[in-house]
């Protein structure tokens, strides 16, 4: 049975552009799914490139703090005096690392670049139910990252107070630190844009699940990856107007006089204030109200896409298919319960320490169900180690990994040793960085051939895998030994604190393999540019998969389920049909003569 | 490549708990408290349920790529759907296990911030501010003085803004920049700061509370072992962060009464 279609067979084909105008229109400001997907890629991917080398330059200088590095005295002469990076110059690098990551690269691209490419293709619909409005959350993303980077080219640079922003320190002004002025106002509004252009995506991402589904496309013959993004969305819209009032009153701190986080007395640089009675902890709560969903926001698509690959790449049906469903709900509600485990420090009162704890070990029970479900789904499969599988593997090994760190920090006894360790940072760099960014991995090599028509190299790929496997599990297992021994996070220098010094000989080691770690991504970016110019021609379903988008051509068309609407009448792992590796039904094709 | 993938997984999951079984015993620094006992048994077990977790799962993974990669001796799947009296068992477990772990490891954490009176306590203020601690006992009339934030003034010595002329109470306050407490004495430390948010941190103790400006927040501990720890901040306050430590003095009865003495002398 070959569900396949022959190429170039579908209903609508895109209208030739002509000319510079009609250029404009169809690939910068456009209002094509498919285009805005792209799109958002290529800005997570300059966000996350940016990133990068930041977390470098502070990992080099950690290690070995007398190295001079090129050019960034270029960039900041204030900050980085002779190539040389004053405390406080670390301290901004370090938030634009955090912002660009967390925002700019874990949020976007999982979600609003790969969703908005292949959620309407994998429900059936012709576009997104809001095009014009999905435009406008692309450019807004855009803003929001120019205003960002603009901090580096300001007087006292970017705000040194870490992407979760703690007032006072972010609320004070200028006098609280440098960055801490026009640095942290520039930011404040660039997070308050970014949230409201994720909302916009999100309410499209919403109503095209509630309203554009294909014929046949009921709730439960939704792939895994849709259900991941429609419930991401709907956590995006619950979650993230919590930080833009945050920011808001953030902003009226910052150029209104007003302080709804600054307390009465506060005496910072020899003045006092003279402020009225704002709460350094209403930030806390605004901010992790929508910290925590967050986190889920961010891998969310990343389990949906493993349970989607895994079933895929074993040739057999996801094992508890409904299992995941409800684990998938069941985390995007428990995500809104628990952000007081980041609090635990602050003085919350017992009882609700209690009660966050026992509701963060409670969203620990969804997770270890869908990893049960991912490894029934690997038994008594056909393993196929094809690049996507490699790195879906990889994710699944290290959300292991990264999640079962989590049931100590959960712990308000254990957190108070390990709270603002190393321990955090290994904990949040494995499970949020590497493991989302296997997703992201993973997702760039599946759907590579259906965006340009043309394959990936295996082999570049594959050794892309290699080095960031070992490579990042090097640079974030010692971490966590760094925690153990009381390391402190978000230190500039190890030298004033004597049992901290004692550990730089780990730091030196972290910093190597960062850097080896940080070379093998360049492997995925020349596979990238490579395998655009000259791969291999893709076939319509080079991995023999069953979601919908499958059954088009390669790359997909323009506006491809407008005329010719699909009819879905199987499940979406139709896989290993009667035991046999090589059968399975692509949704929207006819399902077999047979049961 | 399922060969090598298997074996990577194998290889991760078995050096890092060889790891960590042989070296278990020195990576957290001593625990000079009974608070901190308490905190390493919770650690333990932690660590133990976590570590077999994490090591069957990692096995499992690599026993199932290697197992069931596609052969050709190996053309045919098993195309189950799930279990669900299996999958029900494994999440009550896993609930049952974890919501269990969150209950026995409240304790420790709750005898730290236990509001109660104790009889006999030492009260002790611990003040952060860009970028150091200072320290300030109550003197023999066992009260605080008021805290005038017009009158802070670090390069004349008056941290806190305390007006002993005009406020009887701050007369025998004494203001320090290392905390010392008598071996074996219950002390509650009052967080407080006076701009942005510091934490406090001991390692030794497994104690750490942030000061938050506008607060007053209490902690408990009782040092058992006599000794020099170091006390760092833990929450991101500013450039000088790294740099913000004091110390810790943890003396007998007579050379923490001396010390006192001494230490008033100085106001």
């Amino acid at each position: 049975m070959n569900p396949e279609r022959p190429s170039g067979s579908s209903g609508v084909s895109q209208p030739r552009p002509s000319g510079l105008f009609a250029f404009v229109r169809k690939y910068v400001f456009s209002t094509d799914h498919r285009v805005i997907g792209v799109q958002y890629f290529l800005l997570g991917f300059v966000a996350a490139l940016i990133a990068v080398v930041l977390s470098l330059v502070m990992r080099v200088h950690l290690a070995w703090p007398a190295v001079r590095l090129p050019l960034i005295d270029r960039l900041s002469p204030l900050g980085a005096p002779g190539g040389l990076l004053t405390p406080e110059y670390y301290l901004s690098l370090l938030t634009l690392h955090g912002t660009l990551m967390v925002f700019f690269v874990l949020t976007t691209v999982p979600q609003s670049a790969f969703g908005n490419y292949f959620l309407p293709l994998q429900l059936g619909a012709s576009e997104m139910p809001y095009p014009r409005l999905n435009m406008l959350s692309l450019w807004l993303t855009l803003a929001s990252l120019v205003v960002l980077l603009s901090t580096l080219f300001i007087a006292n640079g970017p705000p040194i107070s870490g992407w979760t922003a703690y007032a006072p320190l972010s609320a004070a002004g200028a006098i609280a630190g440098p960055g801490e002025g026009m640095g942290q106002t520039l930011w404040t509004f660039s997070i308050a844009g970014l949230c409201c252009a994720s909302m916009m995506t999100a309410v499209n991402f919403i109503f095209v699940t509630l309203r554009g589904r294909a014929q046949g496309m009921t709730w439960m013959r939704m792939p895994l990856t849709a259900w991941a993004w429609f419930v991401g969305a709907a956590m995006i819209l619950l979650s993230f107007p919590a930080l833009v009032v945050d920011c808001v009153l953030l902003l009226l701190d910052h150029l209104a006089g007003a302080s709804f986080f600054l307390p009465a007395g506060l005496v910072m640089s020899g003045q006092v204030l003279g402020l009225h009675g704002g709460s350094p902890l209403l930030w806390q709560h605004l901010f992790w109200f929508f910290g925590h969903p967050e986190v889920y926001i961010t891998i969310l698509p990343a389990m949906g896409l493993t349970s989607h690959l895994v079933s895929i790449f074993s040739r057999k049906p996801v094992y508890g298919y409904r299992a995941i469903v409800y684990s998938t709900v069941a985390i995007g509600v428990l995500g809104f319960l628990v952000w007081g485990h980041h609090m635990f420090m602050t003085g919350m009162n017992p009882f609700a320490a209690f009660s966050f704890a026992a509701l963060t070990m409670a969203i620990s029970v969804p997770s270890a169900a869908e990893v049960f479900s991912w490894l029934g789904t690997l038994y008594g499969g056909s393993i196929r180690f094809a690049t996507p599988m490699l790195f879906t593997i990889g994710f699944v090994s290290v959300f292991v990994t990264g999640g079962l760190t989590g049931i100590f920090l959960a712990q308000p006894s254990v957190d108070m040793y390990l709270h603002g360790t190393y321990f955090v940072v290994a904990h949040l760099h494995l499970v949020m960085g590497v493991a989302v960014g296997f997703g992201i991995f993973a997702a760039t090599y599946f759907w590579f051939p259906k965006v340009t028509g043309r394959m990936m190299s295996e082999r570049l790929g594959q050794a892309h895998f290699w080095l960031t496997f070992v490579g990042a599990y090097l640079t974030f297992m010692p971490m966590h030994f760094l925690g153990l021994k009381g390391n402190p996070r978000r230190y500039s220098s190890l030298s004033a604190v004597p049992f901290v010094a004692s550990l730089r000989p780990v730091h030196i080691f972290i910093t190597i393999a960062a850097l080896a770690t940080a070379a093998g991504q360049l492997l995925f970016v020349v596979n990238l540019v490579w395998s655009l110019l000259s791969g291999a021609r893709a076939p319509d379903n080079p991995w023999k998969a069953t979601s919908l988008e499958w059954i088009l051509p390669s790359p997909a068309p323009f506006q491809a389920f407008a005329t010719d609407r699909p009819v879905v009448q199987t499940d979406p792992y139709e896989l290993g049909v009667g035991g046999n590796p090589e059968v399975y039904v692509t949704q929207g094709s006819a399902p077999p003569a047979t049961g | 490549m399922a060969f090598l993938v298997s074996l990577a997984v194998v290889l991760l999951a078995v050096s890092t708990s060889v790891l960590l079984l042989l070296s278990h015993q020195g990576w957290l620094p001593p625990a000079v408290s009974l608070l901190a006992k308490a905190v390493d048994r919770q650690f333990d077990v932690t660590f133990v349920i976590s570590g077999v977790l994490f090591a069957s799962a990692q096995l499992l993974l690599a026993t199932f790529i290697w197992k069931y990669r596609s052969t050709r001796r190996n053309a045919r799947v098993m195309p189950m759907r799930g279990h669900g009296i299996l999958q029900g068992i494994w999440t009550a477990a896993m609930a049952v296990l974890f919501v269990w772990l969150a209950v026995t490891g409240f304790v420790p954490w709750a005898t730290a911030r236990a509001t109660e009176r104790i009889p006999g306590v030492l009260v002790v203020e611990a003040w952060g501010e860009q970028f150091e601690w200072h320290f300030r006992y109550p003197g023999p009339d066992g009260k605080f003085g008021p805290v005038h934030p017009d009158l802070m003034n670090d390069g004349a010595g008056n941290y806190l803004g305390l007006a002993p002329w005009r406020d009887p109470a701050s007369r025998d306050d004494i203001v320090t920049a290392n905390l010392a407490v008598p071996v074996n004495q219950p002390v509650r430390l009052i967080l407080r700061s006076k701009d942005v948010i510091h934490s406090f941190f001991v390692r030794e103790l497994r104690i750490k509370q942030d000061a938050i400006p506008g607060e007053e927040i209490p902690v408990h501990f009782t040092a058992a072992k006599t000794g020099t720890y170091e006390i760092v901040c833990t929450e991101l306050c500013g450039m000088g962060h790294y740099e913000m430590h004091a110390k810790l003095f943890v003396m007998t009865e007579s050379r923490f009464e001396k010390w006192l003495r001494k230490m008033a002398a100085q106001q």
